[in-house]
């Protein structure tokens, strides 16, 4: 990264830092002050808790970079958990019905896609649509069931600590898939491509981008993450229904603006959104364990996300004002300097 | 006190040296400039040479931080646009923002319309006010219009009409040429004659040297943020009006080589788009400069977008060095050797928001890359390389682009397009809108890379430049190829008999 120079560095982790700042106080202060935050059991369950969040987070990063958002992901996970439950239920090999949860969840990111890339749709309205088809579906699926027999290994893979540690077994495997994603959003050309889509679509398409392509693969990919999150959710609660993580988009897309993705595209890093993941997570963890009220907690994380959308776009006016000042200072250093 | 002038009346209004500094840049240094009714006057110097700051000056945008805006010969102060504005002096700008679901005499009645009885608004009387208006200007343009899908040259109509209800008596017009065709700029010349009848001041700025020539009796040169000269045009040529814009004599504006056309690289045969263009059909070979004329609208840019893959065609096919293209794919357009330099810059042509270094980068995502990853070095090498190659002025290469002038942003998207190495280019209106020193250095390049080999098709409203620097002119009307002229008999007269489809 030595050609990385230091300016570019400081402009693009500028919201980023601020946010990763404001997770260590966070965590700093909860160590301090809130009495059991510490323990390995609280810690694991806010991890354990988290870590849905934070999957989703992953494709939905990429997604919004582009210009484009999916709030139909917790009802794919709803859905895809229904679909695991009614399957196990049919008598099915657990083996057999997760790749099968997870076709069926790129299915459902593919026709978003499909919506979204194909007719021109706006990917709000589109994905509002399915959020409550996809949702309906798991109900008709499973009813008002609750499949909780599901085999133990699985329930323990997904509910289960690392050894002695605080870390849930399922971290590892989320470690992996976050550095796939970082690799992909900041060291490819893809990546680089996602960035262009999102800061002037028109001008990435005259650039020879394809920026259907690009788009339509993202909402598969997403699609194909919720249901993975789906399954994990229905193993981690011992509990397949059909409103498994209801609400959990909202979750999700406060994580993301509050890690500093742009909500109209083009700017923003994976580790500043994973940051915001962790952040909210943190948050309503502790405020739980200072019994702080459900509701207040509401308000904590609305004024949270106002502060998301506002404080990235402060940070860049300051930015641009700057880098402005720097440019129109440039001519200077070229000619004979004049001073009044 | 001001300056003893060589006209009659005394100036509407006058800067007394004035400066103004942002940060450590003096964009203003000293300069005086004088308006007198009834006359038009030019503003010309290159990008950055202060012509911005100093209409902006004048419209009560900045305030000076030394010097003096007179007003009738008194010292005013203008707190903000609006006090320039009361004070009579209005700025219509090269790209109106008008209202587009609002009619043109809401438009123009904007805030301020007239009431009836209890506080009704008067539909009637703003609409005759604003016919009244366009009488004024000789104008026919219906009030009742919506302002969506009226043309640019229509926009700028209705910001002036605006202007007028204002009572303006001086109208600062900012490059208002730039994007209307040869019959719109004479359409806004006449209003502007007749405004000049009726007694207003008008401040003109223009790249085209032709058109302040035409429209203006005075011209004030800029450079470097100093008053170079401020004297009548009369007696004038273009060259000396060069010299005081960019302080030395310039070469040639289209430094044209001759070059011996080779094989037929780009080859489009019945090319067609439904309602937008038919049957479309022509080659260009290595080495030769093609130009593509016509008014605006006539379906050039919307051959170019075809061509390259932007847009799908209807009917027909396009071969680059015999290769069929995919239709509606820019990137195989790409992997064949084509590039298309967009008419849009700002829109098409630029991630605005992104580096110098990845918008060049945007076109080599192919091939700045080790083992599937972003190869950074090698991109910001090939970035570097092109944008020095080019000399583009920036402070750093991590810079955005919208930090840079649009000479220098023009320069980019070049930039980004010959790290192709590309067989066949394509460039919409290379020039508009940038300064005459860059306008030679962009002809300069597309000589060069003629005589490198490079096939070249050249859109220009320009006229000049398409006579200037074309080996052949090809000339649309109406979505169809209507003339082709070789370099020996392309004149303004045949090229534009054929635009506007009178038969030669």
């Amino acid at each position: 990264m030595a050609d990385f120079s230091a300016t570019s560095l400081a402009r693009a982790v500028r919201w980023d830092t601020v946010v990763g700042a404001l997770l260590v106080v966070v965590l700093l202060f909860s160590f301090g002050f809130a009495d059991g935050f510490g323990n390995s059991l609280n810690l694991s369950f806010l991890i354990g808790n988290t870590l849905p969040i934070a999957l989703i987070a992953l494709p939905m990063t990429l997604l919004v970079v582009s210009g484009e958002i999916d709030l139909s992901v917790a009802s794919t996970a709803g859905l895809s958990g229904a679909v695991m439950g009614a399957l196990w239920n049919q008598g099915m090999a657990i083996e057999t019905i997760i790749p099968l949860c997870l076709v069926l969840g790129a299915v459902c990111g593919l026709a978003n896609g499909l919506l979204v890339t194909r007719l021109g749709l706006p990917s709000l309205a589109v994905t509002i649509g399915t959020l409550a088809a996809y949702r309906g579906i798991a109900q008709i699926v499973l009813g008002s069931d609750a499949v909780t027999d599901f085999p133990g290994q699985y329930l323990d893979f997904a509910a289960g600590r690392l050894g002695d540690s605080f870390l849930p077994r399922a971290f590892p495997p989320f470690l992996v898939l976050l550095g796939i994603a970082v690799v992909v959003l900041h060291a490819t050309p893809f990546g680089r491509s996602l960035f262009a889509i999102g800061a002037s679509e028109e001008a990435a398409r005259f650039a020879g981008i394809r920026v259907k392509r690009h788009k339509l693969l993202l909402f598969v990919a997403t699609g194909f993450m919720a249901s993975l999150t789906g399954v994990f959710w229905a193993l981690h609660y011992a509990s397949a229904r059909y409103d498994n993580a209801t609400g959990l988009e909202l979750s999700v897309v406060a994580a993301v603006l509050l890690g500093g993705i742009d909500f109209d595209g083009g700017r923003g890093t994976l580790g500043g959104a994973i940051a915001g993941v962790f952040l909210l997570g943190a948050l309503q963890n502790v405020m739980s364990l200072l019994n702080v009220s459900a509701q207040s907690q509401i308000v904590v994380t609305g004024v949270l996300l106002v502060v998301s959308v506002l404080g990235p776009r402060l940070a860049r006016r300051i930015a641009v004002a700057r880098a402005g000042r720097r440019a129109a200072a440039a001519p200077v250093s070229e000619a004979s300097a004049p001073t009044s | 006190m001001t300056h003893p002038s060589d006209t009659g009346p005394a100036p509407v209004l006058a800067l007394k040296d004035i400066s103004k500094s942002f940060g450590a840049v003096r964009a203003l240094k000293n300069v005086s400039l004088e308006l007198f009714p009834g006359q038009v006057h030019a503003l010309a110097g290159e990008n950055g040479a202060g012509k911005s700051t100093l209409i902006k000056t004048l419209a009560g945008v900045h305030r000076p931080d030394a010097g003096q805006v007179l007003l009738d010969g008194e010292p005013v102060v203008f707190h903000g646009p609006g006090d320039a504005r009361d004070a009579g002096i209005a700025v219509i700008y090269q790209e109106p923002t008008l209202f587009p679901d609002l009619s043109i005499a809401e438009n123009i009645f904007m805030g301020r319309r007239p009431r009836r009885a209890l506080g009704r608004i008067d539909h009637k009387a703003t609409r005759e006010a604003t016919a009244g208006l366009m009488r004024r200007l000789g104008v026919e343009l219906d009030p009742d219009r919506p302002a969506r899908g009226l043309s640019i040259a229509d926009q700028q109509i209705v910001e002036i009409a605006k202007a007028l209800s204002f009572d303006a008596r001086v109208l600062i017009m900012d490059e208002p040429t730039a994007a209307l065709t040869g019959s719109e700029v004479a359409r806004l010349f006449g209003v502007v004659r007749t405004l000049r009848e009726q007694g207003a001041a008008v401040l003109f700025i223009s790249h085209r040297l032709e058109e302040i020539f035409e429209i203006c009796e005075r011209v004030t040169t800029l450079r470097d943020g100093a008053r170079i000269a401020s004297e009548p045009l009369q007696g004038m040529g273009e060259d000396d009006l060069v010299r005081r814009m960019v302080g030395r004599d310039l070469e040639a504006l289209y430094p044209k080589q001759d070059v011996t056309p080779g094989e037929v690289a780009l080859s489009v045969r019945r090319l067609t788009r439904e309602g937008v263009f038919t049957d479309v059909s022509f080659e260009v070979r290595r080495g030769e400069i093609v130009g593509l004329a016509g008014l605006v609208g006539a379906g050039r840019t919307e051959v170019a977008r075809a061509v390259f893959g932007v847009d799908r065609w209807d009917a027909g096919e396009v071969e680059v060095d015999g290769r069929g293209l995919t239709n509606g794919a820019p990137s195989a357009a790409m992997a064949a050797g084509l590039a298309l330099v967009p008419e849009d810059r700002r829109a098409q042509g630029l991630v605005m928001d992104m580096s110098i270094e990845r918008n060049i980068g945007l076109t080599g995502l192919r091939t700045t890359v080790r083992a599937g990853l972003m190869d950074r070095g090698a991109e910001r090498s090939r970035s570097l390389d092109w944008a020095v190659r080019l000399q583009v002025k920036y402070a750093r290469i991590a810079d955005a682009v919208s930090t840079l002038s649009g000479g220098n942003q023009q320069k980019v998207v070049l930039a980004k397009w010959l790290a192709t190495g590309p067989k066949v280019l394509i460039v919409d209106e290379p020039t508009r809108g940038i300064d005459v020193g860059t306008k030679a250095e962009v002809h300069r390049l597309l000589s060069q890379l003629a005589a490198d080999g490079v096939a070249v098709l050249m859109i220009s409203s320009d006229l000049p430049e398409i006579l200037g620097m074309a080996d052949r002119v090809l000339v649309m009307h109406e979505g169809r190829l209507t003339a082709e002229i070789p370099r020996s008999d392309a004149t303004e007269e045949t090229v534009m008999a054929a635009a506007t489809g009178r038969v030669a």
